[in-house]
């Protein structure tokens, strides 16, 4: 038994836990912990802005499967990590953030740097904590990473005051926190399983819409397996792609909002649906009267509150979908519920009708169209790139022309939508993987919210590649200007941007442009296979919408398409 | 609409309450009545809250409460045996001419004279809400100066609670 300071038992802790990388950026209130940092062999990563230490964390611990740590000031740099939490938050990305605090004695006191940052952020963590005494240090830290980690996952903030990281206690370490209020639920019903089972038994135009919550869980394995023994097209939410391959006979494309053709329309015909690990957004269900009219309805997720939340189930289980997916195939087995191709027939049939009737598409022509940007990297990248993305069009075109084969490779902030996101996501996903190629596909608009980011990556050589598809509009709200306000265009051309090849040679990187169609596959090759960081600037057709679509409250069989 | 009384063992911390009633903000639920304190386990409260909605949204005000982490355990006690009651201090007008009436209504309704002047008496009444809807519906045309009043406080009846039905473990 130790006596440590606060600084070094947080650094205990951090070591204890496994933590290997830390995104931070140092203040005042924090130099005793950085100081500590600075002698352990945790890496740190000095960002450039506290909402990309944020962020990076969440592309850190997605790429990896694993907790993502940041470690800021108070005040301020508390504060810009609000929309990273936020962002972790509402795709359940555990990542626990360290903030300084200013001493216990001043708290309240509006000290300089002083914000409550435990209240602001309650909304937008799965849990947090402020540390009244060096004692408790590492009770909390404990439960920080457990809470961040377990059931559905989340991030979990740490307001640490300059004094308890001062203070001194006796570092004793603890086994993994067992908390009496806080207990997820990880295995499922057996008689909900069962009805589950007998849905399926009767099921003749099932569909199975995979999830974030299956990424998570690492059940993508028990997820084909489960697809195959039903014969059973499937479909994912933004949040789900790369849990079932996309190239497979059975994958049905993304659904909702800018989902395929096909996905939309088998959601409208289907009569069992199996949900795994999806919380029905509104950005998937469309009009939610009219969603899935016809099916009975499965639904598997570890959190109690996102059953019936939107969507009235008929067959509700709580519970993991790794496990709920390995039971559900192993009462398959035994009660020997079996299909054939010939029992799929009319089903796949109709499907691929309405595959062939109305694909995705483009119409290619002297301008470089985004689309065809995204495709030849697919091609070129053989699907085998970590891709992250900003939000809005540049999002959109990722997440439907480069087909996801594996888990933990498409990086995105999907339920808060927060631009700025794919750069320093992209930054924590390679130091989590440094042999990967990793890319980040961006729009004009979106790479400029954290595009000092790039420093971060000159400064740790991370090779992180970002494609912009430069279209001088904020093009996502362009497009709803074009389709539902008559072109008034209020605020959304962006031609007054920086060159941004020049900019990326300003930073240390290297930077491209490629005006023409016949430029594009040069250029990629160029980007990718240079040893640092690049920006590849592609200025494609400033009008190119997102097809198909289904337009905001309508149902998803009601899409606007080319 | 119905009115849900759900009673909530929580960690007696602070900042509990505010996630308690930021979830509800937050989320748009209804807070009709909310009471607090310490129980015997000075670790532990009791937070009992009285909201309005429907069974879908009562349901998912359950199961969000369940979620936060400080919430020990949550009870419906809403379609139970439960005893509920609240209490009010009610400061009445008592001129010459109403003293005696006010006094009967206070013993009719087994309240208590907590403090008199030369023109009011405080009340002190317990009951179910309906039963303080009533004596306020007597005081009211004397002239009611000044009231205070808390919400609801509920226990199942049984000595054991119904736990809540879908609220589920948290996650």
């Amino acid at each position: 038994m130790k006596t440590l300071t606060g600084a070094q038992i947080i650094m205990a802790v951090l070591k204890e836990e496994g933590v290997d990388t830390i995104f931070g950026y140092p203040g005042g209130v924090v130099i005793d912990i950085f100081d500590e940092l600075a002698r352990t062999d945790i890496k740190h990563i000095l960002v450039r802005h506290e909402q990309g230490a944020a962020h990076a964390a969440d592309g850190y611990a997605r790429a990896k499967g694993g907790v993502g740590v940041c470690l800021v000031t108070s005040g301020p740099g508390a504060t810009n990590t609000v929309s990273g939490l936020a962002s972790a938050y509402m795709d359940s990305i555990p990542i626990v953030v360290l903030t300084g605090q200013v001493p216990t004695k001043l708290i309240g006191n509006d000290a300089f740097q002083e914000v409550d940052i435990v209240g602001i952020t309650r909304p937008c963590t799965k849990h947090n904590y402020l540390v009244k005494r060096t004692e408790d240090l590492v009770r909390v830290l404990k439960e920080a990473f457990h809470i961040a980690r377990s059931g559905r996952p989340g991030p979990v903030l740490v307001d640490l005051p300059k004094d308890v990281t001062q203070g001194k206690a006796r570092y004793d370490p603890l086994p993994e926190p067992r908390m009496a209020s806080y207990n997820p639920t990880y295995k499922p019903h057996v008689r909900q399983l069962q009805r589950a089972i007998d849905l399926i038994r009767q099921a003749e135009k099932p569909v199975i819409f995979s999830g974030g919550g299956v990424i998570l869980s690492g059940a993508t394995k028990e997820l084909t397996l489960f697809a195959r023994a039903l014969k059973a097209p499937v479909t994912a939410s933004l949040m789900g792609l790369g849990s079932f391959p996309g190239t497979d006979p059975q994958w049905l494309g993304m659904l909702g909002m800018h989902g395929t053709y096909r996905a939309n329309m088998a959601i409208g015909a289907c009569d069992l649906l199996i949900g795994i690990g999806v919380r029905f957004d509104d950005r998937v269900t469309g009009k939610v009267e009219a969603f899935a009219p016809h099916a009975k309805i499965i639904h598997i997720d570890i959190d109690p509150t996102s059953i019936s939340k939107n969507i009235p189930v008929t067959v509700p289980i709580v519970g993991d979908c790794k496990t709920a997916l390995s039971q559900l195939n192993r009462l398959l087995k035994e009660q020997k519920v079996k299909f054939t191709q010939k029992n799929r027939k009319p089903w796949f049939e109709q499907i691929e009708k309405w595959k062939k009737t109305k694909p995705l598409r483009y119409d290619q022509q002297d301008t470089i169209k985004p689309q065809y940007v995204v495709e030849k990297l697919y091609e070129m990248t053989k699907g085998k790139a970590i891709i992250t993305t900003e939000v809005g069009q540049n999002q959109m075109w990722a997440a439907q022309y480069y087909h996801f084969e594996r888990p933990n490779c498409f990086i995105t902030s999907g339920g808060l939508g927060c631009m700025g996101f794919g750069l320093p996501a992209a930054i924590g996903a390679q130091v989590a993987c440094p042999d990967r190629l990793v890319v980040d596909i961006a729009g004009d608009g979106s790479i400029q919210m954290n595009i000092q980011e790039l420093a971060t990556a000159v400064q740790y050589r991370l090779p992180v590649k970002v494609v912009i598809l430069n279209n001088r509009y904020l093009g996502m709200v362009r497009q709803w200007q074009q389709l539902f306000y008559e072109r008034r265009y209020a605020a959304t051309d962006m031609q007054y941007a920086p060159d941004f090849s020049k900019l990326a040679e300003a930073y240390g990187a290297l930077g491209l442009k490629a005006t023409k169609p016949e430029e594009v596959v040069p250029t990629l090759k160029q980007g990718l296979e240079s040893p640092g960081p690049a920006i590849m600037d592609f200025w494609v057709d400033r009008e190119e919408c997102v097809y198909p679509m289904v337009p905001a409250g309508a149902a998803l069989t009601e899409m606007l398409l080319v | 609409m119905k009115k849900h009384t759900i009673s909530l063992l929580v960690d007696n911390e602070p900042g509990v309450l505010s996630r308690v009633v930021g979830l509800f903000s937050g989320r748009g639920f209804n807070i009709e009545s909310l009471c607090v304190a310490e129980t015997l386990d000075p670790s532990t409260s009791r937070i009992t809250l009285v909201t309005l909605g429907d069974d879908a949204i009562a349901e998912q005000i359950k199961k969000q409460l369940n979620k936060l982490i400080n919430v020990i355990k949550l009870y419906d006690l809403t379609g139970t045996e439960f005893v509920n009651r609240e209490m009010a201090l009610i400061k009445v007008r008592a001129q010459s001419e109403h003293r005696a009436e006010i006094l009967r209504i206070v013993d009719i309704f087994r309240c208590k004279v907590v403090d008199v002047g030369p023109d009011h008496y405080t009340i002190e009444v317990t009951g179910t809400a309906d039963k303080l809807a009533a004596i306020l519906g007597l005081l009211k045309p004397m002239g009611v100066k000044e009231i205070a009043r808390t919400g609801a406080i509920a226990l199942s009846r049984e000595g054991r609670h119904k736990k809540s039905q879908g609220g589920g473990p948290n996650s």
